[in-house]
């Protein structure tokens, strides 16, 4: 599958609307500042492809809704980023992505400090079952971000506070994290994640088991984040994704189908199947 | 027509799937009752032939440790022998004639000189004293006593004459006869003689080969399982690899006897009879099965588990031994105590490299030769005398308490691995 994306995009916005069965990018998948650089990615699971020929730039500083129906490749997209799928013995990825300029899919690549720079949040919370103290100092303790008892304790309670946990578990730091609820062990899971302070950070429906308070929590972090870090977060809930993402990128069926600043995405819409997945017509 | 509700269709099965589960659990409770039964059956039989064993017969004598026949400056070599029969005939001085005399010394045990042998050796000063000592009685009399020897049966069916059973009777009046527990059965090693055979050379030698099995199997197979589960990458060859490894669980463990006696013992020359080669040989044994429950064991941890610990920047061997391998821990122990248990129990290869002989020493060194239990349980149950069939049982026993031991270690180090969620 080739894609060509237009090089200028000059889309008048009141009269051009790419019809349905067009499976052309529209809108602007590039930026000036980019953090990471897609490149006609395809990703397929064997012989089924799940991602066809996505190329999008996610910028620095900056937090990149992903949006589509389910089971559109959101999430593979997304594990192509810090090469989760690399763990799926099955999963061929070709294309390219770079980070800062230089290839992931490289061989000189080490995915150690590459997880380290690009951390993830997955989609089912999977808390170590170990204690929740244990569960936020792995990650600085592996990578040697700390070493003495105190540094750890801090990054501990900074990580939790982040992640709006700290009040509910300051007193059972000892207890394991496989004894929260759903939503607690989520939250658990993105203040590991942001203990070791990644650059770019990926979040695979970070609020689908959470509260509305929780989540407000939650949207605050990652308001505060984007300061010094990069995010691509996958969500359903249309409110979140444009409370918090500058801009939102449209997968349908594999194919990228529509990138642009949030507001514009939603509001004009340059693609029908955008247009009718954010209408609620298709969903 | 009216509609069906949901409701009534679920009502009208009801009955049916009840029925069904009631039936499933009743087989199952049969089946645990059933196993239980045999367990029960097997543990009482045993338990009944084999409890008498671990009481024996000893007789009181007086003997006087003369010091005209020991010679001070070298205790070790005189003769106690005679000083017993001396003792004998002091305690019956009706016994007279050559024969009767021979059947009255025979009421003793051959192990009695020696057993005043190590007295005077361990303590020169009772030289020259008259010393009442309790010695082991002859296994026959010790039959007679348990009443295995039926002392009512015509007298040419029975090992003890008519003559003996009144000199037997004689001293239980004179109150020198009585059982005691049986502390040589615990403390020395196989014999000829059923009252002083032991089975603590034999359980010293399932220990020592045991713990050589455990010290290779352990380490090997989980390292093997770790390589081939975590690491290994997919391929026609460790496809090959896993087919062999299943097979290897399924070949006759004589095979492997064979295979030890050639390699180990003929190609590296190592000693016959040893618990080394026989640890190693149950090692090759126990590899397959610990391997196969360990990649069982591995596979079973959830791959959200792996995915946390990359997805921060574990590397693959940090993911493995800080989450991965201690959730599989208590499933490769388990998979250890089986294959340690199978090990335990195995006889065949062990025939194939030697450790069948008849060994009296209690081994000390990994290089000594040695028996094992259910080596030795095969050599007493092959054995005439009537007092080695209790032998056998109490064997069993002791083979048995063994695994209980083993299994509550398994448990305990389960529970405490697990404990660690
Ligand atoms: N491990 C896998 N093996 C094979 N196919 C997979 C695997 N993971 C995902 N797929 C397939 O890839 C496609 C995209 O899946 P993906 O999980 O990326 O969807 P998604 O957009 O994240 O959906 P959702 O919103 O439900 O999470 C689906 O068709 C799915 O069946
Ligand atoms: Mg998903």
């Amino acid at each position: 599958m080739n894609l060509t994306i237009p090089s200028s995009q000059t889309v008048d916005l009141s009269t051009a609307i790419a019809p349905r069965d067009s499976r052309e990018t529209v809108g602007q998948p590039f930026v000036d500042k980019a953090r990471m650089e897609c490149r006609d990615v395809d990703v397929s699971y064997g012989d089924t492809q799940a991602i066809y020929g996505v190329s999008l730039d996610i910028g620095s500083n900056e937090v990149m809704a992903m949006i589509g129906p389910s089971g559109c490749g959101k999430s593979t997209f997304l594990r192509c980023l810090n090469r989760m799928n690399d763990t799926i013995d099955s999963c061929r990825v070709s294309g390219s992505i770079e980070l800062d300029g230089q290839d992931i899919y490289d061989k000189m690549v080490d995915v150690v400090p590459l997880r380290a720079q690009v951390g993830m949040v997955f989609q089912k919370p999977n808390p170590f079952p170990k204690s929740i103290y244990e569960n936020i100092a792995y990650g600085p303790r592996i990578h040697g971000l700390a070493s003495h008892k105190g540094d750890i304790d801090e990054i501990v309670e900074t990580s939790l506070r982040k992640a709006g946990l700290w009040a509910e578990v300051k007193d059972r730091l000892d207890k394991p994290g496989t004894g929260l609820s759903g939503g607690q062990q989520q939250r658990l899971c993105i203040a590991r994640t942001i203990a070791v302070s990644p650059e770019v950070i990926l979040m695979d429906e970070p609020c689908s088991a959470l509260d509305p308070i929780a989540t407000a929590r939650i949207e605050e972090l990652i308001d505060e984040l984007r300061e010094h870090y990069t995010i691509a977060i996958v969500t359903h809930s249309m409110q979140q994704a444009s409370r918090v993402s500058q801009r939102t990128a449209y997968f349908h069926l594999g194919y990228l189908i529509e990138v642009g600043a949030t507001e514009q995405v939603f509001t004009t819409p340059q693609h029908r199947l955008t247009e009718e997945y954010i209408t609620g017509r298709f969903g | 027509m009216s509609r069906l509700r949901t409701i009534d269709v679920v009502q009208g099965g009801l009955k049916k799937r009840y029925r069904f589960e009631r039936l499933f659990r009743r087989l199952g409770l049969a089946a645990i009752i059933l196993s239980l039964a045999f367990l029960s059956l097997l543990f009482i039989s045993i338990s009944m032939k084999g409890y008498t064993a671990f009481v024996q017969t000893f007789i009181s004598i007086t003997v006087h440790l003369d010091e005209t026949k020991i010679d001070i400056t070298n205790p070790g070599k005189a003769y106690y022998g005679s000083m017993v029969k001396e003792a004998l005939r002091n305690a019956l001085p009706e016994v007279q004639g050559r024969r009767d005399k021979r059947s009255l010394y025979g009421l003793i045990s051959t192990g009695a000189e020696y057993q005043l042998r190590d007295m005077v050796m361990a303590n020169p000063e009772l030289i020259g004293t008259i010393q009442t000592v309790w010695v082991p009685a002859d296994d026959d009399v010790d039959m007679l006593l348990k009443g295995h020897i039926d002392r009512h049966s015509p007298e040419s069916e029975r090992r003890i004459s008519d003559k003996v059973i009144g000199w037997i009777d004689d001293l239980e009046n004179q109150g020198v006869i009585c059982k005691k527990f049986n502390t040589t059965f615990f403390s020395s090693g196989d014999s000829r003689e059923p009252e002083l055979a032991g089975i603590r050379g034999a359980a010293m030698g399932s220990l020592y080969t045991l713990l050589v099995t455990l010290a290779i199997a352990f380490p090997l197979g989980v390292g093997a399982a770790v390589y081939l589960e975590e690491f290994a990458p997919t391929n026609r060859w460790t496809d090959i690899i896993e087919v062999n490894i299943n097979n290897l669980a399924a070949v006759p463990s004589i095979i492997f006897g064979l295979l030890g006696l050639a390699m180990f013992i003929n190609f590296f020359g190592l000693p016959r009879s040893a618990p080394l080669v026989g640890g190693l040989v149950l090692s090759l044994m126990t590899l397959p099965t610990i391997i196969i429950a360990g990649r069982a064991a591995l596979k079973a941890v959830p791959p959200s588990i792996r995915e946390a610990a990359l997805g921060i920047g574990a590397s693959k061997v940090q993911m493995v031994m800080h989450h991965v391998l201690p959730l599989a821990m208590p499933g490769m122990l388990t998979g250890t105590i089986i294959g340690m248990a199978q090990a335990l129990g195995e006889t065949a290869p062990l025939l194939m490299i030697g450790m069948v002989a008849f060994i009296v020493d209690i081994p000390t060194a990994l290089t000594d030769p040695a028996a094992v239990l259910p080596v030795q349980i095969y050599l007493w149950a092959d054995s005439p005398e009537r007092a080695f069939v209790e032998k056998t049982s109490a064997a069993i026993m002791v083979l048995l308490t063994f695994l209980i031991c083993m299994n509550g270690a398994a448990v305990y180090l389960r529970r405490r691995f697990e404990r660690r969620w």
